[in-house]
């Protein structure tokens, strides 16, 4: 009795692994971490489903616990248990863990898929490989939103950043961002700094004060937020006019949740969100997690993740690939980031600036706060 | 019951106190319609002038009130739709009856004769400090409950709401609390981790309880201190303890870690709570009963259990609520795969503001407004015994 029951289940299994592409070197089980919400649910969507299609005995376990993924890898480590397959984490978090040695080193051409039209995935992806350990995803921009029900009577809608510091124009709270990244930036440029000096007058401790003055003069007015779904709830409730938030999530309010609220595009900040893979998987997770990224980061899946959310697709191939929103039916083109009209007037996040004075800088703004 | 004379007060002391409770609520109102201090005058004045013209001049306390209530009910409808309307007939009751409450005097009717007025005073007051605490404690999550309601995706009192329009409501939230896969997967695993807890936590406590009751037991304080120290130290030191300690067991993120780690906060509640139970138990049952022969298991499950039982089913309870209520220890022990509802709930809170979370929190409270009651029913059945039990 127990061998034919034996013998029945090791046949079942053959026939399972055989139908599934040889999954039996493989982990039957998945942990991904991301950042919840809208956001996750079109990786879902766009990734892990068609991937379960294909493993129909994989289990897919979500963690929605990228914001504090570089603390809680660097606990893993410590205790000598890695529970996390691939994460999903902004570029500077992928540079910290690369940089001590918590996320794997990976060569990209030889993980990844090439485009369809054959280009290798290191050009296709290009510049946006910033980490060795980085498997880029999505380009998402930090920008503002304003209600238009708030706009006074007859003015225009605010439409540059340098708005937002207007206080007689366009009179009401603003929500930023409680951190000096982006703030500081966009306070200089509208203090009448040119673009491409930007970083060289932050670097010294004359620019810091001079943003921080900048943003003096609004102080009064700001809500500060520490959760992407902060500004999104404010500006639905109308506690406030005008507040940064990603564009992903103005879209979601706008488009999905039809509120009365426009876009400001100007001086938009770009960054990268993408995968890592943890160091010290076993060879099965680690076979696994590999398996998954090849298959979630080519052209089509990352070409599909813009059918649900609004961030662009990192590698070039899949840029002309998109194409309408799942539900709502609407040309998702004219609300990616890197559309031509939105990116008139950009910011790139500057990766090794933040990097050297992040610590300096962030001591002064939280000084400066708590004035 | 009235044992003072009641007497008719002077307008001179009647008006300003109506007067000063007029602008508290014209302070609330004006703040409502943008202008605090408009609100805070005109509230002061309207309610001191009515206060002298219903007891100076008409004298005509049930048409007065009654002409009060319409009033107000149609200046709130006026300004604020129908929830305005609904305030302003409260207001309206409220004021009506202040006015004749105290420029009849009637306040004093159950107070002794002897009173003086400051104690009067003070009695008042103690009154609606009370009312001020219970209603600070109580509105944050009365407000939480209409808005679990909300047709929209965000935590706002919409207009529609604020009009008491049906549209304006929906059951929505409610309905993807019971479809959606991550909160019935959080939801499974609260359901499948907390008895389990609680079993534990209610097996050692009660063991505990008992042997530290025990007079010949040495070092009882000391033991009973390491045994409560979970509810005593702040949770997030015993979570990244337990954390780094499971892990090397192999227990961090695992079904049973998160067990364990939630009966080791429940075992306090349940020693406590048995050990209060165990003051009112009188020894000399054990020893007749095994005098009559039984021994201590039998002794235990016959004589001593049943007469504990409330003080170990309200421990218990406790344990369950802790364990349902856990955030902190399980984000530390679990890992995804032991996402529990509170767990769910704020990941949702900081990613994604979903008023799911409302409708979530109000079923939460519902079940927790149930056990509280039992606990409650409980230990008046306890004292009861306890009062009925050979001293």
């Amino acid at each position: 009795m127990k061998l034919t029951h034996a013998l029945l289940a090791s046949t079942a299994m053959t026939v399972a692994a055989a139908s599934a592409h040889a999954d039996d070197h493989m982990a039957m089980d998945m942990t991904l971490v991301s950042w919840g919400g809208a956001y996750q649910e079109s990786q879902r969507k766009a990734y892990a489903e068609p991937y379960k299609a294909m493993h129909p005995d994989l289990e897919v376990v979500w963690d929605e616990s990228s914001n504090e993924a570089v603390a809680k890898l660097r606990a893993m480590d410590e205790a000598g248990n890695i529970t996390w397959d691939v994460v999903d984490v902004v570029a500077s978090d992928a540079m910290r863990l690369c940089d001590e040695g918590l996320a794997m080193e990976i060569d990209h051409d030889d993980l990844l898929k090439p485009a369809p039209d054959g280009t290798e995935a290191s050009d296709d992806f290009g510049d946006l490989i910033v980490s060795d350990c980085f498997i880029p995803q999505i380009v998402y921009s930090t920008t503002f939103g304003y209600r238009t029900d708030m706009v006074p009577e007859g003015t225009e809608p605010p439409s540059e950043v340098c708005d937002v510091w207007d206080l007689e124009t366009y009179p009401g709270k603003r929500s930023l961002e409680k951190r000096p990244i982006n703030n500081m930036e966009w306070a200089l440029y509208c203090d009448g700094v040119a673009k491409d000096e930007i970083y060289d007058v932050l670097a010294t401790p004359e620019g810091q004060q001079r943003a921080l003055d900048k943003l003096d003069e609004i102080k009064d007015d700001v809500v500060w937020w520490s959760a992407g779904a902060d500004t999104p709830q404010l500006l639905a409730d109308g506690e406030v006019f005008m507040g940064s938030t990603y564009n992903g999530r103005l879209f979601s309010v706008i488009e999905e949740q039809d509120q009365p609220v426009g876009m400001m595009w100007d001086m938009q900040v770009f960054d990268l969100d993408g995968w890592i893979i943890p160091e010290g998987l076993s060879d099965e997770r680690l076979a696994r997690a590999k398996d998954f990224v090849r298959f979630a980061t080519d052209t089509q899946r990352l070409a599909d993740q813009a059918k649900y959310i609004s961030y662009g697709p990192a590698r070039q191939s899949s840029a002309p690939k998109v194409g309408e929103h799942a539900e709502l039916g609407i040309d998702m083109g004219p609300h990616m980031p890197t559309d031509p009209a939105n990116a008139e007037n950009t910011l790139l996040y500057n990766y090794e600036f933040w990097a050297d004075y992040r610590d300096d800088i962030d001591a002064k703004f939280q000084a400066w706060l708590a004035q | 019951m009235t044992i003072t004379i009641i007497e008719p007060k002077p307008i001179s002391f009647v008006a300003p106190v109506v007067a000063a409770f007029g602008a508290f609520a014209g302070l609330l109102v004006g703040t409502a319609q943008g202008n605090s201090l408009l609100g805070l005058v005109g509230g002061a004045v309207i309610t001191g002038a009515m206060a002298y013209v219903f007891l100076q001049v008409v004298r005509q306390e049930r048409i007065m009130r009654w002409l009060t209530v319409a009033a107000f009910a149609i200046a709130g409808f006026l300004l604020g739709g129908v929830a305005g309307g609904i305030v302003g007939t409260l207001f309206g009751w409220f004021f009506g009856w202040l006015i004749f409450w105290l420029g009849e005097g009637r306040y004093r009717a159950k107070l002794p004769p002897y009173t003086t007025s400051l104690q009067v005073f003070y009695h008042f007051l103690f009154r609606v400090i009370c009312g001020a605490v219970f209603i600070f404690l109580i509105t944050p999550i009365l407000v939480v409950m209409p808005l679990s309601f909300n047709a929209e995706n965000f935590f706002t009192f919409t207009p529609e709401m604020l009009a008491l329009n049906p549209e304006g409501y929906s059951l929505k939230h409610y309905r993807d609390f019971f479809t959606n896969d991550n909160w019935q997967q959080a939801l499974w695993n609260s359901v499948s981790i907390a008895p389990l807890a609680t079993i534990l936590a209610v097996a050692f406590g009660t063991l505990a309880a008992i042997g530290l009751s025990s007079e010949h037991v040495p070092f009882r304080r000391p033991i009973m201190a390491v045994l409560i120290s979970p509810m005593i130290v702040p949770l997030i030191i015993s979570a990244a303890g337990m954390y780094f300690f499971y892990s090397r067991l192999g227990l961090q993120g695992t079904y049973w870690g998160v067990v364990l780690a939630h009966a080791a906060l429940g075992i306090p509640f349940v020693i406590i709570t048995v050990t209060a139970t165990l003051v009112g138990f009188d020894r000399s049952l054990t020893r007749a009963s095994a005098n009559l022969g039984a021994n201590p298991v039998t002794t235990f499950f016959r004589v001593q259990m049943p007469l504990i039982l409330p003080g170990v089913i309200s421990g218990g309870l406790f344990a369950f609520i802790t364990s349902f209520d856990e955030v902190v220890v399980v984000l530390f022990v679990g890992s995804a795969g032991q996402k529990t509802l509170p767990w769910q709930m704020f990941t949702g809170l900081r990613e994604q503001i979903s008023p799911t979370i409302l409708a979530v929190a109000t079923i939460l409270v519902a079940i927790s407004i149930c056990l509280l009651t039992t606990v409650e029913l409980l230990r008046r059945r306890s004292e009861r015994l306890r009062g009925m039990s050979p001293g």
